[in-house]
């Protein structure tokens, strides 16, 4: 059989059992906007920005901050694989395990997409903005599917580190929180000195400078490139060790 | 002799042994397995079946020994093994969120049908195993015994040469347990090599044409259940006790002995071959002042008792 197969059955796979599971859709869909509206309404009047209204600012921000929950779902699907019996019938089956997890890679990155969609429709809705070309669009597109793509992998990772599902939530706690300390919700400039070197060097601030300098036709230095190293940078790291983790789980 | 031209053997090994850490779970395992025969092997819990099991299906890596499964090496060529078989472990390896239908169809996908042969071989196995009702309702509605028989099928997509089944009644209520003895007859009278573990000796008795006992990682015996009853124990000695004073004695004389044991009634058995002079023999060394049985009675073995016999410390 070509490998082509199994990677289009088990993304088919990944994406239903998403569908199915109303806890995934309410963490993909309905958190991302929410939180979106509590930042924009609740904490948005209190926060100076260049960009004119916070909502522009701030709706990058959000689709880095729902990248974060559909990837660490990944975590909880993968091993929720690998702790029921199901991975032992796919390795008897001679089923390629890339196959399976890549099935849950692409299910994380349709997750993102139609989270992408609620949030921009939403954030259109109330007041956001963009000044961008259709190669602006494109490239920010490309920039968060790479972002997206990366952190899923990296869920993955941990979803085969972790003893059990619940656990393997826990242990992407760091994806969720990493965009805190950045300048996705406030300009790193208004942070305390001593967070200015974390903020300024840290994985998700150059993915939010590079989708907001696209998307609201601003200077963005070398942020794309920033960008673009960590994701290939984190991807290298995270593909060799899914490799070699899954092998440690299965020998 | 004549050489057969292609192995008869659908499955063999030779002293596989297997360790977790320091805990040896296999010691030297060798086994035959006919072409088209159901095979059991039976055992306690902790004896090691389980992971005889996943050595033979490629899961797990035997430390030392070799093993064939219709006819390629399990290291060497696993992949060739992997397309030969279909494993069903005790946890149902289905997705509970997707119908009978689509599981199926998915395995069928994996195993290299096209979308078309994939639903024709899903909807074949539902009628096969009685779940066209339920296949469009999600697995996570089924009963137990409904999922095995599921597990079963998406193991069948592929038209596996070896079937191994892990404990594959183990939690069924009793009326499962026997749809799924007539499921395990079906197979092996498709030509099919059933291999399965048991902890139930009813089970091993039933379904198959030869059975091995493991314990604590070795084989203790191994034939047709006929065989087995017939070479450990052919009858059994039934000593109904005159008081319980007199039964808690021989209990404690007897130890691992003592294949049956019913306090109520004062009631213990011993193996015997049921020849006058060993049943004399045995009455004289259990009672020797000839005041302690009251009554005795002999029976035919059952697997029971030569599982006992075998498997006691």
């Amino acid at each position: 059989m070509s490998d082509y197969t199994a990677y289009a059955v088990l993304a088919g796979r990944s994406v239903r059992l998403t569908r199915r599971n109303p806890d995934a859709v309410i963490t993909a869909l309905v958190l991302p906007v929410m939180l979106m509206l509590v930042f924009v309404y609740f904490f948005g009047g209190a926060i100076e920005t260049s960009t004119g209204t916070y909502v522009t600012y701030v709706a990058p921000g959000v689709l880095i901050l729902c990248a974060g929950y559909g990837a660490s779902m990944t975590a909880t699907t993968v091993s929720d694989d690998m702790t029921n019996g199901i991975i032992d019938r796919f390795r008897s089956m001679d089923t390629s395990p890339t196959a399976v997890l890549t099935g849950h890679v692409a299910a994380s990155v349709a997750r993102n997409a139609a989270a992408t969609s609620a949030v921009l429709g939403v954030a259109f809705a109330i007041g956001f903005r963009p000044h961008a070309g259709v190669v602006d669009w494109l490239a920010a597109c490309g920039i968060l599917l790479l972002y997206i793509t990366t952190l899923s992998w990296l869920g993955a990772a941990a979803g085969l580190l972790a003893k059990s599902p619940e656990a393997a939530g826990g242990f992407t706690f760091g994806m969720l929180f990493l965009p805190y300390p950045s300048s996705a919700f406030v300009p790193i400039d208004t942070m305390p000195d001593w967070l200015h070197g974390f903020a300024e060097n840290q994985p998700v601030t150059p993915v939010i400078e590079s989708l907001r300098g696209l998307l609201l036709d601003q200077p963005t230095g070398d942020s794309p490139w920033l960008a673009l190293a960590w994701c290939l940078g984190l991807l290298a790291v995270a593909l060799p060790v899914c490799a070699a983790l899954f092998r440690r789980r299965t020998g | 002799m004549h050489r057969e031209p292609r192995p008869s053997w659908a499955i063999e090994t030779r002293g596989l042994s297997k360790a977790y850490g320091s805990v040896p779970v296999l010691k030297g395992l060798d086994l035959q397995v006919r072409r088209g025969s159901v095979f059991a092997l039976l055992g306690p819990n902790g004896a090691g079946k389980t992971t005889t099991v996943r050595i033979l299906a490629t899961l797990a890596r035997a430390d030392t020994g070799q093993a064939t499964v219709a006819g390629h090496d399990v290291v060497a060529a696993r992949s060739r093994v992997r397309r030969a078989i279909s494993l069903t472990g005790q946890y149902a390896a289905l997705d509970e969120e997707q119908t009978g239908l689509e599981n199926l169809r998915m395995m069928a996908r994996l195993r290299g049908r096209s979308p078309a042969a994939a639903r024709r071989r899903a909807a074949e196995l539902l009628e096969r195993f009685a779940l066209t009702g339920a296949g469009d309702r999600r697995v996570s509605t089924y009963s137990g015994g409904m999922r095995r028989r599921l597990d079963i099928a998406a193991g069948l997509v592929g038209d596996p040469e070896v079937v191994f089944l892990d404990e594959p009644t183990t939690g069924l209520d009793p009326r499962s347990r026997r749809t799924m003895w007539a499921t395990v007859g079906s197979l092996a009278g498709a030509g099919v090599t059933v291999f399965l573990t048991t902890q139930y000796l009813e089970e091993a008795d039933q379904l198959a044409d030869r059975v091995a006992v493991l314990d604590r990682g070795r084989i203790r015996a191994e034939g047709t259940p006929e065989e087995l009853k017939k070479t450990v124990t052919a009858q059994r000695l039934d000593l109904t006790m005159a008081g319980s004073a007199a039964y808690q004695a021989l209990v404690g004389r007897l130890g691992g002995r003592a294949l049956h044991r019913a306090p109520e009634e004062l009631v213990l058995g011993v193996a015997t071959d049921g020849s006058a002079a060993h049943v004399r023999a045995l009455l004289d060394e259990l009672d020797p002042t000839r005041e302690q049985v009251a009554r005795f009675a002999l029976h035919s073995a059952t697997l029971d008792d030569v599982f006992l016999e075998l498997t006691h410390e």
